[in-house]
């Protein structure tokens, strides 16, 4: 079996469900064993063919004899398709295992079939989105995908909250996949003209060299578009809005791998299709993700949302990820082979472990949720007695998050500096400050994101218990979600401590995108050692940091506890006070508060307290109400003159709806008169 | 050959566990001794960590296993890194399993789990201690990241012995850069070690303690590792500063001779720098936590500075 045909199988066995569910819809243990069952069988195939894919370099395409007459939907593996098709497969495997206990858990009273249904479109697309070969079908694929997941964050429709985040994703969505069709346009003439269909194939697309001109446009308009999807700053409003309000196990999927197609078509186009750039494209794309980065991670300081948190990190992320793209095209535009695959493979190796480690937090925020039906973590607190499984596993996904070895979100933040740093001298004012900055920026991007991490897992797991409701009842989660987490964590530390397995796996990519490849190791045990350009010049080892910490501390612990030392019990101390309550704890808002006045101006803050009747005396308030609204300045700035040029816009064209059979008449008669006249 | 670098390497090890409390007691007693106060003597801090290793240990009733996993955590990351700098010899086996931006980050699981640990009582103290450490470090790591930046484009390396060597041995040239990256290092160096003007190792006063803050509820051995630990961090970024600053004298091969020259000369510039951090905190007061914005934020620019220069002036 080639992998083309493990994927089809894939394929074939994730759209199995859609049918199956709605037959066995009265048994509702049965559809969700069933049909989490065959997805994640059917995300396992996708990571085979992946792996296999990209291993044995195949490229294979195919024709479907589906769609509109004359346009056939064309599909095609290549490694490059193939190293996406793992990273959607691998995290929709875990979140399949792990929706098992989620839907079970979830309130009797919904509907499961529709839920397993739009779950399972929605894998299929975005697997189809990589496989696509052709504008039409990528579009297509493209839709599925936005359309699905629409419906996934409509799942709990009876909040208005819920219906509103919806509408505004949706609506971004289409405005996103408008230039992406414009650009597919815009490359399809210049392949070969208007007269012929032939050119919405990719193979066409691949074979034409575009003058300056139009691949610019091209450019412009599918950056301009898979930003939109993927949530680049200023487009990332629906994000934050959508992510949190989806059913946990959909969230995980949406921000681990809905936004890398993204990535996906941005890889795709600019370096398969256009090939040939100027640098300031890669500047353009440089710039974005730095201001994503540091931007998505200071406003997701602010949140104390436990999910819409996580949904800011996404923006923090993708930035990251843009970043390392953005060097590579510098470098591929100044024509340094190397550079630009050390920059691509760090961009690459980031999205797999974004993916890795979002799906793993998202799905803890998930557990958490269903255990304390609040997503608000001034309410949490103390989760780690209670939920010592969800508690250690989501430490791991925010020690990963916070680039902390020997961890693997450490390991692509380090390629990524390591792009920086081998920048020699191109030239450019412009680029000679850009890439110090740069530089700068993400080190600010990752020291905030730690301390993000810091405030999401004190508050929610550690301290005491602040809810209404009595921790008593919070349980822990259960088998499925705890074996779903568990194996994406395991990738998380596997991803850290061998990354020199993966990056050597990886390389053909490089090879095909760019020309060239990173050295990955040297000498014996070649596994061990992650040294990008030479051993002098920089050499990372997360298995040795790991196996070094890891005997210090056994050894530090068993000298300590060869004597039966005694470890005593006592109340807090409380310096005589004797009155603490879990509401004097730091909360997130306070945790916060030293960054929000250092970083203020970034935000629209308004912050007000008062003090509440009744009064004794006006110096001695009984009680203060503290009001805090922290928003993102870019509704402001950007989407509320939209809102209202188009409300503007609407009410002046709709003078033209007067309601009277003569007027609507009269506009008949005059069209076919301008027809006539532009036409006769 | 190898038995002998692991043991040059094991050797560094223990100096490093051995000499890191010496080092905390002579800046104690020099400072003292410039405030016109008694001192215990250097070995002062020898005597406290063996008293607290005997202690009982007191832990709050609802202390998790972050808690108490936290020392041990703390310790060994503090080894390790100490296990890479080079300061007794460049040839260490260790030294090629991080380089300088691991390093960094090495550092940052420390301050990460220690924040955690001040968050897990769930008392105000230590929630405030964990918030202005997070505040504070959010500032201070990417300055010192930016300054190590600077050195490491100057050595076109960023592993450590590289470094090293190419300053102690190659072409002795004056770079701005590197007096940008130097004053940002120094700003950093009191920030990361806690001490005047960021934060004051010897007070326990609520409205200027941040360390002390988070560690506030520790006992027993649990504190005697966290305090080791503490002292080993002031030695290794003593050590660090001086290995990529002012690398002349540490050997480049394994030659025993060569490493007690080296190991000599490394104890008079320790000497002196511990001199030097004691001037700069008996000389300044202690800042207005909300000061350090802008004192961190002259680091971070300095250093920022340090790298542009260098890509725009070499």
């Amino acid at each position: 079996m080639t992998p083309f045909d493990i994927a089809i199988a894939s394929l074939f066995l994730m759209f199995a469900p859609v049918i199956l569910a709605p037959c066995c819809a009265r048994s509702r243990n049965l559809t969700i064993h069933l049909s989490f069952s065959l997805t994640a069988a059917a995300s396992l195939a996708a990571v085979i063919a992946g792996i296999l894919c990209v291993h044995l370099e195949s490229t294979t395409s195919a024709v479907v004899q589906m769609g509109l007459p004359d346009l056939p939907f064309h599909l095609r593996l290549d490694p490059l398709a193939g190293f996406f098709l793992c990273v959607i497969g691998l995290l929709a495997f875990f979140v399949s295992i792990y929706s098992i206990g989620y839907v079970k858990a979830m309130p009797a009273n919904r509907p499961i079939t529709r839920f397993v249904v739009f779950f399972c479109l929605f894998i299929a697309g975005m697997l189809l989105v990589v496989l696509a070969d052709d504008a039409f079908f990528f579009l297509v694929a493209w839709g599925l995908m936005a359309a699905s997941s629409y419906f996934l964050v409509l799942y709990e429709d009876e909040k208005t909250e819920n219906r509103r985040a919806a509408y505004l994703y949706l609506v971004i969505a289409h405005v996103g996949a408008i230039a992406i069709l414009l650009s597919f346009g815009v490359m399809a003439a210049q392949a070969n003209g208007f007269e012929t269909f032939q050119g919405y194939t990719f193979d066409a697309m691949r074979a034409t060299s575009y003058p300056l001109g139009w691949a610019t446009a091209a450019f412009l308009l599918s950056f301009f578009g898979f930003a939109a999807k993927a949530g680049v700053i200023p487009l990332h409003v629906w994000l934050p809005e959508a992510h949190p309000v989806a059913p946990s196990n959909v969230s995980a999927l949406m921000s681990g791998v809905m936004l890398k197609t993204s990535i996906y078509g941005i890889v795709r186009i600019t370096f398969d299709f256009l090939k040939e750039f100027p640098w300031w494209w890669g500047g353009i794309v440089l710039v974005l993700g730095l201001v994503s980065a540091v931007l998505g991670v200071l406003y997701a300081l602010m949140q104390h949302d436990l999910k819409r948190l996580l949904a800011y990190h996404s923006v923090e992320n993708i930035g990251i990820i843009l970043i390392g793209l953005g060097l590579a095209m510098i470098f591929t535009s100044f024509h340094l082979p190397l550079l630009a695959s050390l920059a691509l493979i760090a961009a690459l190796y980031h999205t797999l472990n974004h993916a890795m480690f979002k799906g793993l937090l998202f799905m803890g925020a998930g557990a958490v949720l269903h255990a304390t039906h609040e997503r608000n973590m001034e309410e949490m607190g103390g989760l780690i007695h209670r939920m010592p499984w969800t508690s250690a596993l989501f430490l791991i996904g925010c020690v990963s998050i916070a680039a902390l070895p020997p961890f693997n979100g450490f390991v692509s933040e380090w390629l990524t500096f390591q792009a920086f740093l081998f920048s020699p001298a191109l030239h450019r004012p412009i680029l000679s400050l850009l890439i110090p900055l740069g530089a700068a920026l993400l080190a600010l991007t990752g020291a905030l994101a730690a301390a993000c991490f810091v405030k999401a897992f004190g508050v929610t797991f550690l301290g005491h218990w602040r809810g209404h409701h009595h921790i008593q009842q919070v349980r822990e989660a259960g088998w499925s979600m705890r074996i779903g987490m568990l194996l994406a964590a395991l990738t998380c530390f596997l991803l850290g401590i061998f990354p020199t397995v993966v990056i050597t796996w990886m390389d053909v990519l490089s090879r095909q995108m760019v020309g060239g490849k990173i050295a990955t190791s040297a000498g014996a045990f070649g596994w061990m050692w992650l040294t990008p350009y030479s051993h002098e010049r920089a050499s990372y080892s997360g298995f040795n940091v790991f196996i070094g910490i890891l005997a210090v501390v056994l050894v530090a612990w068993l000298l300590l506890h060869a004597r039966k030392a005694g470890i005593r019990r006592v109340p807090i101390w409380d310096c005589g006070f004797e009155k603490l309550t879990p509401r004097m704890q730091y909360t997130a808002t306070s945790f916060a508060m030293p960054i929000r006045r250092i970083f203020g101006f970034l935000f629209a803050i308004r912050e007000e307290s008062h003090a509440v009747e009744p009064l004794r005396h006006a110096a001695y308030p009984q009680r203060l109400q503290y009001r805090l609204r922290v928003r993102d300045r870019f509704w402001g700035w950007i989407y509320e003159p939209l809102r209202e040029i188009a409300f503007f816009l609407a009410r002046k064209i709709g003078n033209l709806q007067q309601g009277r059979i003569q007027v609507y008449l009269l506009y008949s008669f005059v069209t076919i008169i301008v027809l006539l006249v532009f036409l006769g | 050959m190898i038995v002998y670098s692991f043991a040059i390497e094991a050797l560094q090890l223990l100096l490093l566990l051995l000499a890191a409390p010496a080092f905390a007691g002579w800046v104690r007693t020099v400072k003292c001794r410039m405030q016109g106060r008694s001192y215990a003597g250097i070995f002062q801090p020898y005597r406290d960590i063996a008293r607290l290793f005997t202690k009982e240990v007191i832990l709050a009733e609802n202390a998790s296993w972050i808690f108490r996993f936290t020392p041990y955590l703390v310790f060994g990351v503090t080894v390790m890194i100490g296990g890479i700098v080079p300061f007794i010899s460049t040839d260490l086996p260790f030294a090629a399993t991080a380089d300088v931006i691991a390093l960094v980050m090495l550092f940052a699981i420390i301050r990460f789990f220690t924040a955690l640990a001040g968050m897990d009582i769930g008392t105000a103290f230590g929630g405030m201690g964990s918030s202005r450490e997070m505040m504070i470090a959010s500032l201070a790591e990417p300055a010192m990241l930016m300054a190590i930046f600077t050195v490491s484009l100057a050595g076109n390396s960023t592993s450590l012995t590289r470094m090293v060597q190419v300053m102690a041995h190659g072409e002795f040239v004056i770079r701005p850069s590197l007096a940008f990256a130097l004053l940002a290092y120094i700003m950093v160096h009191l920030t990361e070690t806690g001490r005047i003007p960021v934060d004051n190792p010897s007070t326990h006063l609520e409205l200027t303690m941040i360390h002390e803050a988070m560690i506030l509820e520790y006992s027993g051995r649990h504190l005697a590792l966290i305090e080791w630990a503490g002292q080993m961090k002031l030695f290794i970024f003593s050590t660090l500063g001086i290995a990529v600053f002012c690398p002349w004298g540490i050997p480049a091969s394994n030659d025993l001779l060569a490493i007690i020259g080296g190991g000599a000369l490394l104890a008079v510039k320790l000497a002196v720098l511990g001199v030097i951090l004691v001037l700069i905190e008996t000389g300044m007061a202690k800042m207005r936590l909300f000061r350090l914005t802008e004192y961190l934020g002259s680091a971070f620019l300095l250093a920022t500075l340090g790298m542009l220069s260098f890509f725009i002036l070499e």
